[in-house]
């Protein structure tokens, strides 16, 4: 998501419409129904929005104006108005959506149908679903790369990454990576995309024009037994600089050095870590802690834990309005 | 049932993968033979046991590996038998042999597991989804079997530790009158040995009275002692163990197979993405799934897992890879699940549950153990006679 942040600074400094408020958090609570929503000056809570059952997946529109809400028993995509912070439509998404993504268009939602293992291909302003395109057991993780030409699922039972373009809304490549594939990220200028496996616990870097995996990188954390060590959720700085892997009940979030993949640091965040984000300036990176109902506050340049803040019950995702 | 004593082809798998295969398809096929001897009348009979627990495990298993293999051109078939007694379970074993079919899962009991894998020999790699008999893993390990269903002593070291971890360190043992209750009842001694528990009272079920009527005369008498912090139940037909919870003479919770017990598998279980593996095994069957689906279940995927990764489907190099540390098995047990080299045993997290939720999920943090915390659950490689790899 933060590939769009130059994108996203210049349309903060053009326009005027949003709120003038310090930059929002807005956090997915799976067990509670609702999201949380967190003043990122003062690293608290502010609001709490009341969203459909099961909340999992969220992301931004591009033009920062309306947030996707998978709403994942529910069986739909909520949109939430940013400005009032009130649900305004739905869109239809097929069976148990769990994580999406939206194509630099601005149009073309790319969702993950858990229990249906189909990914569903929405059109958001017609709310036409263009495709609905067969993959492997559990798809779960969703990404397009900010150059729009490819959509990445990941299904977790089957454990492989499929390579779906865009254009055509069909599979061209299925890459087996390590057990349960939980998430894409693509670097800014769509060349490479970083996949984690949660049971493989492996993080797979793959060159986009090739398709080939080019290097696995595997974690090792002091004192913590090598099962509990689980990479879920990756952020990567725009600069090029750092990735930030979420290592689930290992409780750790893993600082990898973006440009020769070698682990530099593990920081202890809260209990299962899942999902992370980086505020509008990249100083500061929120991690979801899933079991102890909190988020974590790291300092990206100190590489410290400076808070946890207390939200709602299992959450989940966390996204950063950059213009607000 | 319409489908016993005869070989079935199962066709779990769509329309589309019959689709001309190009010249690296392959076809993986799969035996599954269940025999379940009658369990004999019991006084709690108000939810029987699903007959096809198990087989519809299995269907839901290859309906996974189909759903990767139809991306790597594979495809699994399951041939599954019920059979009628134990002699019809050999004939079909023999059957599936000569029909050149050497992966194969039973929900059998101990004595037909070791007549099945003296029979087949080193002609098929069977993995046991039935027996909890702990002889199996410890004395009578066959190289050609594994065992996805846990062992007496896993159930009972999972529950053990969670007794250590709350204090309730006394407890009144009753063991039922089958075989398969003193199984159980001995892996909990030895259970309470390890986890510093001591069994405060140690008394066999003998009544025979029908319970539903005299329950609250019967067992408050029986369950009488001066203390303990808790009461554990042998029981695993399910014979008299529902009348147990709140008949105890004092006020303690009821634990073992029934009341809060150990289990492979439970519906209650949702956390790690269980909750997506519940919902497909429920579209499939139309029941809640259970542990001997599980454990069929995860023997279908770790062939599948293994396929998927070696791109070969013979035997020998299963089992090779099995063993290996290229192999690990995602099973929404929140951790990866592997094979106990020396027994064949695989290794998996134990949910405690109670009909309505899930309480702890052993092994528990503060348990240690130098290879895997897994390991504390159950026989460990040294109190193993067993080297099968």
């Amino acid at each position: 998501m933060k590939n769009f942040f130059k994108i996203a600074s210049l349309a903060a400094a053009i326009s005027l419409s949003g709120p003038a408020l310090a930059s929002l958090a807005y956090v997915s609570n799976e067990k509670d129904n609702t999201l949380s929503v967190i003043d990122t000056e003062t690293n608290e809570v502010v609001d709490t929005i009341d969203v459909g059952a099961r909340p999992r997946g969220i992301l931004l529109s591009k033009d920062y104006t309306k947030l996707y809400i998978c709403a994942s028993d529910d069986d739909t995509v909520q949109v939430l108005d940013l400005a009032t912070r009130k649900i305004i439509d739905t869109l239809p998404s097929g069976e148990d959506p769990e994580q999406f993504a939206l194509h630099p268009n601005n149009r073309h939602l790319y969702i993950a149908n858990e229990d249906d293992a189909i990914v569903t291909v929405v059109d958001v302003e017609t709310k036409d679903v263009l495709a609905q395109i067969d993959v492997g057991v559990e798809p779960e993780g969703m990404a397009v790369s900010p150059d729009g030409k490819w959509a990445v699922n990941t299904s977790e039972t089957s454990s492989m990454l499929h390579w779906i373009n865009t254009e055509t809304f069909e599979i061209e490549k299925n890459t087996v990576v390590g057990q349960r594939p939980r998430h894409v990220e693509f670097t800014k200028d769509s060349k490479i995309a970083w996949a984690s496996a949660e049971i493989g616990g492996t993080v797979h870097i793959f060159n986009v024009d090739t398709i080939e995996e080019i290097r696995q990188i595997d974690f090792k954390i002091k004192g913590v037994p090598q099962d509990r060590v689980q990479p879920v959720g990756i952020e990567l700085t725009s600069d090029g600089k750092y990735a930030f892997v979420a290592l689930g009940p290992s409780n750790h979030v893993a600082v990898v050095d973006a440009q020769t993949y070698e682990v530099l640091d593990y920081l202890l965040v809260g209990a299962r870590v899942w999902q992370l984000d980086l505020d509008k300036d990249e100083k500061f990176l929120y991690t979801t802690n899933g079991v102890s109902s909190d988020v974590s506050v790291i300092d990206v340049e100190a590489l410290k834990v400076i808070k946890s803040i207390k939200v709602g019950r299992f959450p989940w995702g966390v996204v950063i309005d950059p213009t607000s | 049932m319409e489908i016993k004593g005869k070989l079935l082809i199962a066709s779990v798998f769509c329309g589309w993968l019959l689709v001309p295969a190009s010249a690296a398809a392959l076809g993986v096929t799969i035996g599954y033979i269940q025999w379940v001897p009658d369990q004999g009348p019991v006084l709690s009979n108000v939810t029987p046991d699903p007959e096809d627990a198990g087989l519809r495990g299995a269907e839901l298993g290859i309906a996974d590996n189909n759903a990767t293999g139809k991306f790597l051109d594979q495809t699994y078939t399951l041939e599954s038998v019920m059979a009628n007694d134990a002699d019809d379970a050999m004939a079909t074993l023999d059957d599936m042999l000569e029909n050149g079919i050497e992966l194969l899962v039973t929900r059998v009991p101990a004595d037909t597991l070791r007549a099945m894998a003296k029979r087949a020999g080193d002609k098929a790699l069977l993995f046991n989804a039935g027996a909890s008999d702990d002889d199996l893993r410890i004395r009578e390990c066959q190289p050609n079997t594994l065992h996805t269903i846990p062992s007496y002593a896993m159930l009972t070291d999972a529950l053990a530790q969670w007794l250590n971890m709350r204090r309730w360190k006394e407890v009144f043992l009753i063991t039922g009158p089958t075989e398969e209750d003193k199984a159980w009842a001995d892996a909990f001694r030895r259970a309470s040995k390890r986890f510093g528990l001591e069994i405060v009272a140690d008394k066999p079920w003998t009544f025979d009275s029908d319970l539903r009527r005299t329950a609250s005369r019967e067992l408050p008498v029986f369950t009488q002692a001066s203390d303990y912090d808790a009461v554990v139940v042998a029981d695993v037909r399910g014979d008299f163990g529902e009348y147990v919870p709140f008949n105890t003479w004092l006020p303690r919770p009821v634990v073992g197979t029934q009341g809060m017990g150990p289990e492979a598998w439970h519906r209650v279980v949702e956390a790690w993405g269980a909750a997506q593996l519940q919902n497909r095994f429920r579209e499939l069957s139309g029941r809640e799934m259970n542990s001997e689906d599980y454990a069929a279940w995860a023997a279908i995927r770790s062939i599948g897992t293994t396929v998927t990764g070696l791109s070969e489907a013979g035997r020998s190099s299963i089992r090779e890879y099995l063993f290996s540390d290229n192999f690990q098995l995602a099973a929404f047990k929140g951790r990866k699940l592997t094979y106990r080299p020396w027994n064949g045993q695989l290794r998996q997290p134990i949910p405690l549950v109670h009909p309505r939720g899930l309480v702890a999920t052993p092994p528990l943090e503060g348990f240690l153990h130098p290879e895997t915390e897994l390991d504390t659950l159950g026989y460990d490689k040294p109190e193993s006679d067993c080297q099968i790899h």
